[in-house]
């Protein structure tokens, strides 16, 4: 199932790879620029080669979004080591230190959300469960770790349905916080105990289809990789025991 | 050949066993119906005759399964697998649910069963053109249909090509012309040697396709015979069972004191 771009059909394992590395090289790097540099080179680059810039912008903004805003009120306000006062607000003081440290935090925050977003966006389940069945991980460790994922919009469908039957029935749903939450304890119940029930069925279906069968699957297709992607994967992994080397002995003094 | 002999089977917990001293034997290519009334023990027929119960399920059973005459007993649930399939009512359930594409969940069993990949995607191709879906190989199963998913489901069994089906009320959810697709496969199947138990409420259907028809009352053996003589039969209806159109049309037009269809009649046009 070839994916619509050349970042999309890379092999799952190679983007797990950028997505880690580029996490870790953004906590190494610190200060400004090196983040504001991986999010160019690692991020953005191969988000408009995939033509998924605003999606992902958004996408990461969402996921980043409650993070940022309580790093820049913390250090804004309560920086401990800030002495130069940009503002006041009562008894509380904006410091110019509190801001430089929010946004050398922002910055990584950013580059580490970009970072796992792209791999999101690039990289269906399916495709990275396929990838590590086929070098070796157990097919029922892979089939939880992609049930568990598929089965979050399932259940969100069940809740939507339940919610339409319980509101035909006179249940409301709508109008106060409380009378939204006193609305969401009927529906708890029928999804989660329907869920639940589910389970059984499905694992019986799942045991006369041989899955418990001890052993190798065959599989129908497997995401390809190279010898450019084995080295691309090799060079991203070695660089995180480099940068550490580098920021240890001081290197790295400069940027930021 | 498909055996049950004399089977008692208790779900774990229950205060009384829900099937009592049940024997019924199905032939290599013969189609078995499967009716009662709600609670008589139909489902919990299928599990057994599947394997299921109590391998998965729990419980306890006395009685034996035996294919072709060898107590199914020693057997692991994915040794059974290849030799007796079974389908549910529920189609959601009996779908892997992590299969992106019906072709990928329709293989899902040979995969499972590690076939040679051309097997499993000659079986797959095969499956899927039995019951017509060819078009849907590229859709998500998540977003079809409650009938469409049926069929997929049901196309995931015929996949692993077991030599006994046990299907629970396998067209629940189906329409007219998607159960004459299943009932066209399975008598496809039937043909190729198959035996088929089928617990469905669809007497029409059953009249269609089987040669035999067993009614289980209160978890035991009511009537058990010819599809046409037991479906005809006037005891069917006290067990909760509705028999086929023909044979309420003919009782209707006997009330309303019109010539009856004579046996022959009768037995045309429950063969459809």
């Amino acid at each position: 199932m070839p994916g619509p771009s050349a970042v999309h059909r890379l092999n799952p394992l190679t983007k797990a790879a950028l997505a880690a590395a580029s996490t870790a090289l953004a906590i190494l790097l610190g200060g400004i620029w090196g983040p504001a540099l991986l999010v160019a080179v690692a991020v953005l680059l191969p988000a408009f080669l995939a033509r998924i810039v605003w999606r992902l912008l958004r996408t990461a903004l969402l996921l980043s979004l409650p993070i940022a805003i309580s790093v820049l009120v913390v250090n804004l306000f309560f920086y401990p080591a800030g002495k130069q006062v940009l503002f006041a607000l009562g008894p509380i003081r904006a410091t110019a230190e509190g801001l430089g440290f929010a946004l050398e935090t922002l910055a990584r925050i950013g580059a580490i959300s970009g970072a796992i977003t792209l791999f999101y966006l690039t990289t269906p389940p399916g495709e990275l469960v396929l990838d590590l069945e086929r070098r070796g991980v157990s097919p029922r460790v892979a089939f939880v770790a992609l049930a568990s994922v598929q089965t979050v919009p399932a259940m969100v469908e069940r809740a939507v349905t339940i919610t339409a039957a319980q509101r035909a029935r006179g249940l409301d749903t709508e109008g106060s916080i409380w009378r939204r939450v006193r609305g969401v304890l009927p529906l708890a119940g029928p999804v989660l105990l329907g869920s639940i029930g589910e389970v059984e069925e499905r694992s019986m279906a799942l045991e006369a289809r041989g899955f418990t069968r001890p052993g190798r699957r065959t599989l129908l297709w497997w995401p390809q990789d190279s010898d450019r992607q084995r080295l691309a994967r090799w060079l991203l992994v070695l660089s995180v025991p480099l940068l550490i080397v580098a920021r240890a002995a001081g290197w790295l003094e400069g940027l930021g | 050949m498909l055996t049950l002999e004399s089977v008692t089977y208790r779900y774990a917990g229950a205060p009384r066993a829900s099937l009592h001293e049940v024997s019924i034997e199905l032939r290599d290519g013969e189609v078995v119906g499967l009716v009662g009334a709600s609670e008589s023990g139909k489902t919990t027929v299928c599990l057994v005759a599947s394997g299921l119960a109590p391998r998965s399920v729990g419980g306890t059973l006395t009685g034996r399964l035996l294919l072709d005459g060898v107590d199914a007993a020693p057997l692991a649930m994915y040794q059974l697998a290849a030799r007796v399939g079974i389908a549910f009512a529920s189609p959601a359930t009996q779908l892997s649910g992590v299969a992106g594409t019906v072709y990928e969940e329709v293989a899902f069993g040979p995969m499972n069963l590690g076939l040679p990949l051309p097997e499993v995607i000659e079986r797959t191709d095969a499956a899927l053109a039995s019951l017509r879906i060819e078009a849907l190989a590229a859709r998500d199963p998540a977003r079809l249909s409650g009938g469409q998913q049926q069929l997929v489901a049901i196309a995931g069994l015929l996949a692993l090509r077991p030599a006994h089906l046990v299907l629970d009320e396998p067209t629940a959810q189906l329409d007219p012309a998607g159960t004459a697709m299943v009932a066209q496969a399975l008598a496809s199947l039937a043909g190729n040697g198959a035996s088929i138990l089928v617990a469905e409420q669809k007497t029409d259907l059953l009249a269609e396709i089987c040669s035999r028809v067993v009614v289980l009352d209160a978890g035991g053996l009511a009537l058990d015979g010819p599809a046409l003589e037991v479906l005809a039969d006037p005891r069917l209806e006290e067990l909760g069972v509705a028999p086929p159109s023909p044979v309420r049309l003919d009782r209707a037009a006997h009330a309303a004191g019109l010539p009856a269809a004579t046996q022959g009649q009768l037995a045309e046009a429950l063969a459809g």
